[in-house]
C-alpha cells in the first residue's frame, strides 16, 4: 500500500501543501481534481521527491517502506513513477537510450535481470507501436519536437515500462485527441489491473469515464477537502469547486 | 638529445634526415623569424612555456632508448588502464617505443591506394620520395610568417603524413594516420599536408584518441590540407595530450570552386591548448564546415575556435562547437568569420554551446565576424549554460542515479558532433568524457 500522512510541503518558500493524507491500495484508482494553483503538482512533484519541492513535515510510505527523504532515483527503484504534466527535453538522448539505461538503472536496484538489447529494442517497438507511435521515435531525442499529445504518450510508455507499484499520473489527459485519450486511458487501466496504484491528476471528467475510478479527492488551496466515489465528479461539474470548498471547510 | 633551440640542432635535424637543401634554407628562414616574432598578443597565459626548456629533437632511435615504460607517469598509465588499451600498444602511446602489427596495416592500406595513384606516406620520407610534389605545398597554405610558433614548426618540425589524391580517384576508405604513426614515431612537431585532387574525395584521421605522453611539453603540429575544384575532405581528430604539454597547433585548409573541407574534432588534453581549425574558401561554391569539442577539467584552459575566410560568391560555412569545463577548467571558443569584399551570396552559421560543470569552471565565447559585403547571410548562436536541475530530476525520477544522469545528459549534449566522428573515435571519445567526469582533473 501507498500511504502518505499530514504531508506539508514548501517551494520557493511558500507553503503550498497544507498538509494532505491518502491511502492507496494495489489496484485502486485514485482521481485528484481541483483548480489551477491548488497544489496537485505539487503533491506529484513532493511524492516523486523532486528537490525543488521540499517536505517540511508528514510523511510517504510505500509498503510500510518510509521514503519521506529518499532520493527521487531510489524512490523510482522502489516503485513510485511519475508521469510529468511539462516532461522535459533532453537534447541528444534517444528515447531508446533513454529508456534503456531507466530500465537497467531499476532492474539492478530491484535485483532482476534486464532485458537484453535485442529484446529491448523488441519490447520498445511493440509498446510504441500500442501507443500508436511510429518505431522511429526510438531514435529521436527525448521530448525534442514532440507534439503535445506525443510526450504524454511518451509518458504513459515509460510508466508502462518501468514497472511501477504506485504510478502518479498528471493532466495526461490535457490535450490529447479522443483515439489517444482512448489509448492512453487503456494504458492506466493496464496498470492498475495489474495490482498497481494510481493517483491520477485531471481536470476533466472525460478521461474518468474510461476508468471507473474508485475514489476522486478534491484538493483546494494545497488541502483535500473532500473525497468521494466516481460521482463525485458529476457533483463538481455542476457545482464548481467554489461551492464544494464552501460546503466541507464551513 | 639537447634542450634549447640553435642554428646547430637545426642542421642536425636536416642532416639526419638527409633533406635536401631547400629545406635546410626553409628551416634557418623560419628560426631567424621565430626569434624576432613576439609571442600571441591574445589568448592564455603562455608565461609558464620556457622554450628554451624544450627538447627540440631527438631522433626515433633516442626516443625509444630514453623512455621506458617504467617512466611513464602512474596518470597516464591509469588512464590506458582504463580505457582498456593493450599491453602494446600503450607503451607505444606512452613513447615508449614498440612497435607492433599496425605496421603492416599501414602498408596494405597504402599499396592498395598507390595503384590509383594516391601517395599517403611518412612526411620525412616524402621530403626525399616527392620532392617536386612536396616543395609545391610545403608551407603554402601557413606560411613562416603566419605566428611565432608557426615560425618554430617550419624550423624543427619533423614526421607528419603526406597524402596525395590525384583527380578523380575516392579513396572510400579512412586513411588512418594511427596505423603509420605506430609504424614510425611521431614527435611533437609533426607536419601534415593533404591534398585531394579535382573531384576527389578522401577521409583523414589523425593519429589516435589515447593520451600521448612526450617528455617535452610542447606541441607544435602543422597541418596543411589543399582541396581543389568540386573535391572533397573530411579531417578528424582526438588530440588527448599528457596535460603538462601546451598544445599550440595550426590547422588549415584552402578550398576551390565547389571545394568541401570538413573538420571534426576533439580536444580533451593538454595544460593550456590553442587551436583554431581555418578554412580559406577561395573559389565559387566552396564549403566548410568545423565540428568540434573541447573539455576542460582541473588547471586546464582549452582556447579554440574556428576560423572562415569567405573569398568567393556563394561560399558557406557551418561551425558547430560545444565546449565543457569542470572542476576548474576554462573553456573559450574563439571564432572568426571573414566575408570579403565581392563574397556575394555567402552564408555563415556558427552555433556555439557550453555547458559548465560546476560553479569553479568557467566558459565563454568571443565570436568575431567581419562582413565586407552585403547580399550574405551570418549568424551566431551561443549558450552557455549548466545542466538543468528539471532535466536531472526527470532521468532521476526514472530511476537514473544523479551520476548517470549527469553522463547521459552531457553524452546528449555532444552527440551532434559525436555522431559525426569515426566509429572508434566515437567510442572512445565518450568513454574519454566518462573518465574525465570521474578524475579530479590533472594538476600543472
Ligand atoms: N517550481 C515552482 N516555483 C515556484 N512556484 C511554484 C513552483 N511549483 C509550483 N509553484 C506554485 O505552487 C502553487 C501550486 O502549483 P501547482 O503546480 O502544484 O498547481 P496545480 O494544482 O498543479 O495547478 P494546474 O492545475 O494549473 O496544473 C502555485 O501557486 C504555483 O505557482
Ligand atoms: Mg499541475
Amino acid at each position: 500500500m501507498f500511504q502518505i500522512k499530514n504531508l506539508k510541503v514548501d517551494v520557493n518558500e511558500k507553503h503550498i501543501l497544507q498538509g494532505v493524507s491518502l491511502k492507496i491500495k494495489p489496484g485502486e484508482i485514485h482521481v485528484v481534481m481541483g483548480p489551477n494553483g491548488s497544489g496537485k503538482s505539487t503533491l506529484a512533484n513532493a511524492i516523486a521527491g523532486n528537490p525543488k519541492y521540499k517536505t517540511t513535515d508528514g510523511k510517504i510510505a510505500l509498503g510500510g517502506e518510509d521514503l519521506t527523504h529518499a532520493r527521487p532515483d531510489h524512490r523510482a527503484q522502489k516503485g513510485i513513477l511519475l508521469a510529468f504534466q511539462y516532461p522535459k527535453e533532453i537534447p541528444g538522448v534517444s528515447v531508446l537510450n533513454f529508456l534503456q539505461t531507466a530500465h537497467k538503472a531499476i532492474c539492478k536496484a530491484r535485483k532482476i535481470a534486464p532485458m537484453n538489447p535485442i529484446e529491448f529494442r523488441k519490447a520498445l517497438r511493440e509498446r510504441l507501436a500500442k501507443f500508436g507511435l511510429d518505431a522511429t521515435f526510438m531514435n529521436r531525442s527525448m521530448n525534442e519536437g514532440f507534439s503535445g499529445g506525443e510526450k504524454k504518450k511518451l509518458e504513459m510508455i515509460q510508466l508502462s515500462f518501468l514497472e511501477p507499484k504506485i504510478a502518479i499520473i498528471d493532466e495526461i489527459d490535457s490535450g490529447l485527441d479522443i483515439d489517444a485519450l482512448k489509448v492512453i486511458a487503456g494504458g492506466i487501466k493496464f496498470l492498475a489491473y495489474g495490482g498497481r496504484g494510481v493517483l491520477l491528476i485531471t481536470h476533466y471528467k472525460r478521461i474518468l469515464q474510461y476508468l471507473k475510478p474508485d475514489f476522486i479527492h478534491v484538493m483546494v488551496c494545497g488541502r483535500i477537502v473532500k473525497s468521494g466515489s466516481h460521482k463525485l465528479a458529476d457533483e463538481l461539474e455542476r457545482k464548481g469547486y467554489k461551492n464544494i470548498h464552501h460546503k466541507t471547510s464551513s | 638529445m639537447k634542450k634549447g633551440l640553435t642554428k646547430e640542432v637545426i642542421r642536425r635535424i636536416s642532416k639526419d634526415k638527409n633533406e635536401p637543401a631547400w629545406m635546410l634554407e626553409h628551416r634557418l628562414k623560419s628560426f631567424e623569424i621565430f626569434v624576432k616574432e613576439p609571442m600571441p598578443s591574445f589568448g592564455p597565459d603562455l608565461s609558464g612555456l620556457n622554450l628554451d626548456e624544450i627538447i627540440y629533437y631527438a631522433k626515433p632511435g633516442e626516443v625509444k632508448n630514453a623512455t621506458s615504460w617504467k617512466k611513464v607517469p602512474a596518470d597516464i598509465k591509469r588512464t590506458f588502464e582504463k580505457l582498456g588499451i593493450p599491453q602494446a600498444e600503450r607503451k607505444y602511446l606512452a613513447g615508449a617505443g614498440a612497435q607492433y602489427e599496425s605496421e603492416n596495416v599501414y602498408h596494405r592500406l597504402k599499396e592498395k591506394w598507390s595503384k590509383f595513384g594516391v601517395i599517403f606516406e611518412d612526411m620525412d620520407a616524402a621530403v626525399n620520395l616527392y620532392p617536386e610534389l612536396v616543395k609545391k605545398y610545403f608551407m603554402r597554405c601557413v606560411g613562416m610568417h603566419d605566428h611565432k610558433f608557426a615560425a618554430l614548426h617550419g624550423a624543427v618540425w619533423s614526421g607528419g603524413t603526406f597524402i596525395y589524391i590525384p583527380e578523380g580517384v575516392n579513396v572510400d576508405q579512412p586513411l588512418q594516420a594511427y596505423f603509420r604513426m605506430n609504424a614510425k614515431s611521431m614527435g611533437q612537431f609533426e607536419h601534415t599536408i593533404i591534398i585531394v585532387g579535382k573531384n576527389s574525395q578522401g577521409n583523414y584521421i589523425e593519429g589516435c584518441s589515447a593520451p600521448k605522453y612526450n617528455s617535452p611539453s610542447l606541441h607544435a603540429g602543422m597541418v596543411e590540407v589543399f582541396v581543389e575544384e568540386s573535391a572533397r575532405l573530411r579531417y578528424s581528430s582526438v588530440e588527448n595530450w599528457s596535460h603538462n604539454t601546451y598544445n599550440l597547433n595550426t590547422k588549415r585548409a584552402i578550398v576551390d570552386k565547389n571545394g568541401t573541407m570538413e573538420w571534426v574534432g576533439g580536444n580533451l588534453g593538454a595544460g593550456v591548448t590553442m587551436l583554431y581549425p581555418c578554412s580559406i574558401l577561395r573559389g565559387e561554391g566552396a564549403r566548410a564546415d568545423h565540428l568540434g569539442i573541447a573539455f576542460a577539467n582541473g588547471n586546464q584552459i582549452q582556447d579554440t575556435g574556428s576560423k572562415v575566410i569567405h573569398a568567393a560568391p556563394n561560399t558557406t560555412s557551418k561551425i558547430v562547437m560545444k565546449s565543457l569545463c569542470k572542476n576548474g577548467g576554462k573553456t573559450l571558443y574563439r571564432g572568426m568569420v571573414k566575408i570579403l569584399k565581392g563574397a556575394k551570396g555567402a552564408s555563415t552559421h556558427t552555433k556555439c554551446d557550453s555547458l559548465i560543470l560546476d560553479e569553479k569552471s568557467v566558459a565563454d565565447t568571443i565570436p568575431a565576424m567581419d562582413i565586407a559585403e552585403n547580399d550574405v547571410s551570418a549568424n551566431h548562436e551561443a549558450s552557455v549554460g549548466k545542466i538543468s536541475e528539471d532535466q536531472l530530476f526527470y532521468c532521476m525520477s526514472r530511476g537514473i542515479g544523479k551520476d548517470e544522469a549527469t553522463g547521459m545528459i552531457i553524452n546528449g549534449f555532444i552527440e551532434p558532433i559525436i555522431k559525426e566522428m569515426p566509429l572508434e573515435y566515437a567510442v572512445e571519445m565518450n568513454r574519454l568524457i566518462e573518465l574525465e567526469m570521474k578524475e579530479a582533473g590533472a594538476v600543472g
